[in-house]
């Protein structure tokens, strides 16, 4: 009798539950001691009851969430995105927001980063893992044609832009003879290689140490060394970067893109090349990781391979899947989000990471298909 | 010079395979990479110092010093199973329906927070320490194998072994390899999916473990990071033999071992990491399948 009360007991969730926090407590004990693992436990089951209460709000948040979001972007006259412009570019102008600013630059070169890589993980289904080196490539590219060429930020940008457009051609050319995962595990590779490689060749990348002393940009008699000004100079290329990629968006291109998302094989059969597309698509989202990384560098004045890990690349997918893949306001959000709220939780100091990578997992456990995805993307059970 | 690079090549190949199995395995059921499982090699590395140091406070290293390793080495097995049934549980088990990316999302956030648990609890900078044990060498002819070499080869030779074993001949294995062919036809003849996928998990977790332990006794050092690297190789090599073919994750370990001691000696130390990956490179451009991979043709 006394065994039925106690599995009885157990199969009440609330104990069930209490039983799993108290083991994955257990388990952290060698590394944290007993006090901290005793305040993790109490944490978690605080934390348990808490998501247990608002289960049904945040479910009503999922599924609001994208529905809003899918009213507001697309819209005919689009007003929320005008407001959201002449918010930002009020911003510089309030008093004493330079921090603002500085992170909304960052928050807006992801942005770029995210529409970029959208257009290879999202709109065309391919997944990219080493997107970090194209932003690499860009950045580095930027840094020796500025420094040792001594041409001016825009020409060295556009050809930034386009060696990385050119690199992404090259290694995709070999790469689209394999099939969905091994593109991604090609491209893991080639990131990982570049890292190295930047690491290493010391004598044009200056190895671990970076290459600094990169100019800022200037148009006419305008110098853009002013965080306010970059922030406006930011915010024209993201405006051309989202104008460019929605135009493509809804071209000729663009459907085939979708198209070969949703069915490759059915996308053939309706005569569509696809090889020729999935590299238009790699070397087109390559692109923007290029004129990204010519924007960082830039506005940053020096750079290292610290700033091209695989984390990186990671993160930018991160944003990508977070703002709801193949929607290129989502990827921007995305990138806001994962920008902004490490920024929001700089109080934290060391501890801010750890709220991230936990944020995260929450994050997918509620929201697997993003802000503004759509459940059909990449599903397994259709 | 040639056989001693062998031997180095092997024996950090044969982590390498170790680390590789459990990326094999739950590709081979799951069709997707479990990325925070380089994060569970280094928590093995951290474990098996860290209940090496306990068990030196409490004074049975000096006592019994062997006694001491193996109940390091369970403690280590065990908590680390833990944390990959966890993982598994917590970060994907939701997941299971949702769209193919997202646990991806879910398992780069778990190698995150795995990240810096370890490096706020147990600090950013490198963990240097000494076994004491199985120091020394056999040389022969100039060529020389130490003691910890030859424990890392046959321990990893003989769990190789056992789990070869245990998949083809034991009820729960035959399980495991049905679910990885065709889930739904498994579930209906009986086999408890989530189970299976569980166990996966475990052993994957228990195996990395066992590598994390072999490195931190090899290398006598460790940080929070080693994770990410291992386990980008690992799964390189899971990939160069064949994604989903456990032999292929151990003849892909060893492969990637041997690629980079040779690569290291014979080319340049500096270019180590990127052997590998080159050699991924080639070997998928020229057999997209892998070494021993079976070739999947696409599906309409």
């Amino acid at each position: 009798m006394s065994i039925s009360v106690f599995t009885g007991l157990f199969k009440r969730p609330i104990f069930k539950n209490a039983f799993y926090i108290v083991i994955l407590s257990l388990i952290t004990l060698p590394f944290t001691g007993i006090a901290l693992s005793v305040k993790i436990c109490v944490a978690l089951l605080v934390f348990t009851i808490l998501l247990g209460k608002l289960k049904g709000f945040v479910s009503k948040i999922n599924l609001t969430v994208p529905l809003y979001f899918k009213t507001l972007t697309d819209s005919p006259k689009r007003p929320i995105l005008y407001i959201v412009l002449f918010i930002m570019v009020l911003i510089p102008l309030m008093p004493s927001s330079q921090y603002v600013t500085d992170v909304l630059t960052l928050c807006l070169i992801y942005g770029i980063l995210a529409s970029g890589l959208n257009v290879i993980v999202g709109m065309t289904g391919l997944l990219h893992l080493g997107y970090a080196a194209f932003y690499a490539i860009g950045a580095y590219t930027h840094a020796m044609l500025t420094i040792h060429v001594g041409l001016n930020f825009w020409l060295s940008a556009s050809f930034s832009a386009l060696f990385s457009a050119f690199i992404g051609l090259v290694l995709a050319f070999p790469a689209f003879r394999l099939r969905g995962d091994y593109l991604a595990i090609v491209t893991l590779g080639f990131g990982e290689i570049l890292r190295v490689i930047l690491n290493n060749w010391r004598e044009v990348t200056n190895g671990p140490n970076g290459i600094s002393g990169i100019p800022a940009p200037s148009m006419f008699v305008l110098t853009f060394a002013n965080v306010n000004l970059y922030f406006y100079l930011t915010l024209f290329f993201t405006i051309l970067t989202l104008t460019t990629i929605q135009r493509i968006e809804h071209s000729r291109i663009g459907r085939a893109w979708h198209a070969i998302r949703e069915d490759e094989a059915a996308a053939q059969a309706l005569g569509i090349n696809v090889t020729v597309y999935k590299l238009l698509s790699f070397a087109f989202g390559s692109f923007w990781a290029g004129l990204a990384g010519a924007i960082f560098a830039s506005k940053m004045g020096f750079i290292s391979p610290e700033s091209f890990t695989f984390l990186e690349s990671a993160m930018i997918l991160c944003m990508v899947i977070l703002g709801g893949l193949g929607n290129t306001y989502g990827a921007l959000a995305g990138a806001f989000l994962l920008i902004a709220i490490p920024e929001l939780l700089r109080e934290l100091q060391t501890y801010r990471m750890l709220f991230v990578g936990f944020g995260l997992v929450i994050l997918m456990h509620f929201m697997p298909q993003g802000i503004a995805g759509r459940l059909s993307l990449h599903a397994k059970n259709k | 010079m040639f056989l001693q690079q062998v031997i180095n090549g092997l024996t950090i190949g044969s982590v390498y395979s170790l680390i590789a199995l459990g990326y094999t395995m739950v590709y081979g059921i799951l069709e997707f990479i479990n990325f925070a499982h380089g994060e569970i090699y280094m928590l093995g590395a951290y474990l098996g110092i860290i209940f090496l140091a306990f068990f030196t406070t409490i004074g049975l290293t000096t006592t019994d010093l062997y006694l001491s390793l193996l109940l390091t080495a369970l403690l280590t097995i065990g908590f680390c199973g833990l944390y990959g049934y966890f993982i598994e549980r917590l970060a994907y088990k939701p997941l299971r329906m949702a769209p193919r990316l997202s646990p991806l999302i879910s398992a780069i956030g778990i190698s995150i927070f795995l990240q810096n648990f370890v490096m706020l609890t147990q600090g950013a900078t490198d963990l240097v320490f000494r076994i004491g044990a199985l120091d020394g060498a056999i040389v022969i002819k100039g060529l020389q194998i130490t003691y910890f070499q030859i424990a890392i080869l046959m321990s990893s030779l003989a769990i190789m072994i056992g789990l070869s074993l245990f998949i083809n001949k034991t009820p729960i294995g035959k399980a495991m390899k049905a679910t990885a062919q065709d889930k739904i036809m498994a579930s209906l003849l009986g086999v408890n999916i989530d189970m299976v996928i569980a166990l996966t998990f475990v052993i994957g977790a228990a195996l990395a473990a066992v590598a994390g332990m072999m490195v931190a006794g090899y290398y006598g050092l460790v940080n929070y990071h080693i994770g990410y690297l291992a386990g980008l190789k690992a799964f390189t090599a899971a990939v160069l033999g064949g994604i989903g073919s456990i032999p292929g994750a151990m003849v892909g370990g060893l492969v990637v071992g041997l690629i980079e001691s040779f690569g290291a000696a014979y080319i340049s130390s500096d270019y180590k990491d990127v052997y590998a990956f080159l050699m991924l490179i080639l070997i998928l451009l020229l057999r997209p399948q892998g070494i021993l991979g079976a070739k999947v043709e696409d599906k309409v």
